[in-house]
C-alpha cells in the first residue's frame, strides 16, 4: 500500500471536514481514526478513489463521535442544535493547518508532534517510536496540544517563521523508528514552500536537501561519524544537491536574505567543492558574517571560528574563538558552557601543531558531547593524537 | 522472567583490571570496544533479553526542594568523591545466574591493548509488581 499517498492526503481531508463545520480537535481525531482504518483495510481492498474514501470514513467517524457527544450532553442538559458551519476560511487550508500546528502558544515538542500527526498524517504510535517515548505519553502530548489551540481563530495568516522552526526541528532532531523523519521534514517543507511564497521556506528546503544529500557519507558502516572533510564526496547525492542549489539560487535572487538561506548557502559551497581542498572558505566566512548579523547566535560564531581557521589559518581561528569567549563569558559563568566549544578549540590547536593541548581538549570535549556518536568520535580524536605524541 | 539493571560507573566502582583512560587507547581499540558493545546489545535483542541501554553525560547536578516560594537548591557538578553513573543496560532474563553471566560478558569488553577491561558492573534486580497468586 502507498503509505506516502495516505499521508499526503491527510491535510486536505482534514480541511474538508473543517469546511463542513467540524472543529479542529474532533476533525483531527476523526482523520486519525480513518488513517488507522485505511492502514488496516487498504492492503487488501485498495479504494479506487483514496481521497473520497478517506473523507467518507473520516466524516462518518466524526459524526459517530459527535452523536455520542451530543447524546451525552443531551442526557446532562438540553441543548440547541449544532450551529451551522461558518463561512469557508480565506487562507489556503493546508497553510492554515501548518500555522495552527506551529502556533506560538505550543511548546516545541507539542508543535512537532501535532504537525507530524495533523499535517504529516503519521500515527501516534509512529511519532512515539520516532521520539522514543511511550505511545500513551505521545497521545497525551498531542491531545493537550489540541486543547491549547482549540480557541485559536485563524482568520489571517500566521507567522511562517514559527512553522519553519518546527520543520527544522523535525529534520534536525529526528531519532529513530520506522519513519524517516528527515525525509518527512523535507516532504512537509516542500509542501509548505508550494503553499506559501516565502524565500525562507525555500531556503529551509534547500538547506534540508543539501544536508540530506550527504547522509549516506556521514556515517561509516560501523555507525561512527565521518567528518565533512573525510567524507567520500562520490557518495553525496548529486541530484539532491542540484535541486537544493537551484531552489537556493531562486530564493537568493529575491533579495530577502534570512538565516535559512544563509545556512543553505554555506551548505551549497561545501557541496560545490569537488574536494575538501577546493572548498571556498573565504566565501563561507562571508556567509557566516551574514549569519552573525542575522542571528548573533554563539553557535554561529563558533562555526565561524572554524571557517576563519580554514580561510586564514589556525591562529586566526583561535583569535576568533578567543573573541567569542570574551563576549560570552557572562553566559558560561553560570555553568552553561557552549556545546562543542572545546571540540572546535581542539581542532584549531591540532591544526596549529599543538598536539598536547589538542588531545587534552578533545578528551574534555568528549566529556561534554551531547550524543554517543559524537562522544566516541571525539574520544577517538584524542586517542589518535595521544598515540602520535607517544610514538 | 525478571528484569535486571547492569550499571556502569564513571566513578565509585572498584578499579578495573585493565585501567587505562579511553583517550590513551589506540583509535582502533576504541572502535573495537564500541563494536563489542553494539554486538552485545544486538545479540540480546536476538535472544529476546534486551530491554534498554542508555549512556549518561558525566556532568550532572544534585537538586533539592528548598521550601515554599524558593528556587530549588542545586549542588553541582559532582564533587570528586561522589558516585557517578555512566550508563546502563536493562535485561529481562530467566534467572539471576543468567544476569550475572551476561554482566560478566559485558565486563569483558576489550580495552587498551585489545585486552578485556574487567570492569566492575553492578547487577541490580528490579522490584516488580506483586504476583497474582501469592499463596
Amino acid at each position: 500500500m502507498d503509505e506516502a499517498l495516505l499521508r499526503s492526503l491527510t491535510p486536505s481531508v482534514l480541511a474538508i471536514l473543517g469546511r463542513r463545520g467540524a472543529d479542529f480537535a474532533a476533525a483531527e481525531d476523526a482523520v486519525q481514526e480513518a488513517l488507522l482504518e485505511a492502514l488496516r483495510v487498504w492492503p487488501d481492498h485498495r479504494p479506487r478513489d483514496p481521497k473520497g474514501w478517506l473523507v467518507t470514513v473520516a466524516w462518518r467517524k466524526f459524526l459517530d463521535a459527535a452523536r455520542a457527544e451530543t447524546a451525552r450532553r443531551r442526557r446532562e442538559e438540553r441543548v440547541e442544535e449544532e450551529p451551522a458551519p461558518g463561512p469557508a476560511p480565506a487562507v489556503d487550508d493546508t497553510l492554515q493547518l501548518y500555522f495552527l500546528c506551529a502556533h506560538p502558544s505550543l511548546t516545541p515538542s507539542s508543535a512537532v508532534a501535532l504537525t507530524l500527526r495533523a499535517v504529516g498524517g503519521l500515527t501516534t504510535r509512529q511519532i512515539a517510536r520516532a521520539y522514543l517515548v511511550p505511545e500513551a505519553t505521545m497521545a497525551q502530548r498531542i491531545s493537550r496540544a489540541k486543547r491549547t489551540v482549540a480557541g485559536v481563530r485563524l482568520d489571517r495568516p500566521g507567522d511562517v517563521a514559527t512553522v519553519l522552526r518546527v520543520l527544522y526541528l523535525v529534520f534536525n532532531e529526528g531519532y529513530s523508528g520506522d519513519v524517516d523523519l528527515a525525509a518527512e521534514a523535507i516532504r512537509l517543507t516542500r509542501q509548505l514552500a508550494v503553499a506559501v511564497d516565502h524565500p525562507e521556506a525555500a531556503g529551509l528546503l534547500a538547506l534540508m536537501l543539501l544536508h540530506h544529500a550527504r547522509r549516506a557519507a556521514r556515517t561509516a558502516p560501523d555507525g561512527s561519524l565521518v567528518p565533512l572533510a573525510e567524507q567520500d564526496r562520490g557518495r553525496w547525492d548529486a541530484g539532491l544537491i542540484a535541486e537544493g542549489i537551484g531552489i537556493l539560487r531562486a530564493a537568493l535572487a529575491r533579495d530577502r536574505l534570512g538565516e535559512f538561506q544563509a545556512q543553505a548557502a554555506i551548505a551549497a559551497l561545501h557541496a560545490d567543492a569537488p574536494t575538501v581542498e577546493e572548498t571556498d572558505w573565504v566565501q563561507i566566512v562571508e556567509w557566516y558574517d551574514e549569519l552573525v548579523r542575522l542571528t548573533d547566535s554563539p553557535v554561529v560564531r563558533l562555526n565561524r571560528a572554524v571557517a576563519v581557521g580554514e580561510a586564514d589559518g589556525p591562529r586566526a581561528g583561535l583569535a576568533a574563538l578567543a573573541a567569542l569567549e570574551d563576549s560570552s563569558r557572562s553566559a558560561s559563568d553560570r555553568g552553561h558552557p557552549m556545546p562543542r566549544h572545546a571540540a572546535v578549540a581542539a581542532y584549531l590547536h591540532e591544526r596549529d601543531g599543538d598536539l598536547a593541548t589538542a588531545a587534552r581538549l578533545y578528551a574534555e570535549a568528549a566529556g561534554k558531547a551531547p550524543n554517543l556518536a559524537e562522544r566516541d568520535h571525539l574520544t577517538r580524536q584524542a586517542a589518535r593524537l595521544n598515540a602520535r605524541r607517544h610514538r | 522472567m525478571a528484569k535486571y539493571l547492569l550499571l556502569k560507573h564513571y566513578r565509585g566502582a572498584p578499579a578495573p583490571v585493565n585501567d587505562v583512560p579511553m583517550d590513551q587507547w589506540k583509535p582502533e581499540e576504541i572502535s573495537a570496544h564500541v563494536k563489542y558493545m553494539q554486538d552485545f546489545a544486538a545479540r540480546l535483542e536476538g535472544t529476546g533479553e534486551f530491554v534498554d541501554a542508555q549512556a549518561l553525560s558525566p556532568e550532572g547536578t544534585f537538586v533539592r526542594y528548598d521550601g515554599e516560594g524558593r528556587p530549588p537548591v542545586t549542588d553541582g557538578p559532582f564533587a570528586e568523591t561522589k558516585d557517578l553513573i555512566a550508563g546502563w543496560m536493562v535485561i529481562d532474563v530467566d534467572s539471576h545466574e543468567r544476569a550475572v553471566e551476561l554482566a560478566g560478558e559485558l565486563s569483558a569488553a576489550p580495552g587498551a591493548g585489545g585486552r578485556p577491561i574487567h570492569e566492575w558492573l553492578e547487577v541490580r534486580p528490579f522490584l516488580t509488581a506483586p504476583p497474582t497468586i501469592t499463596e
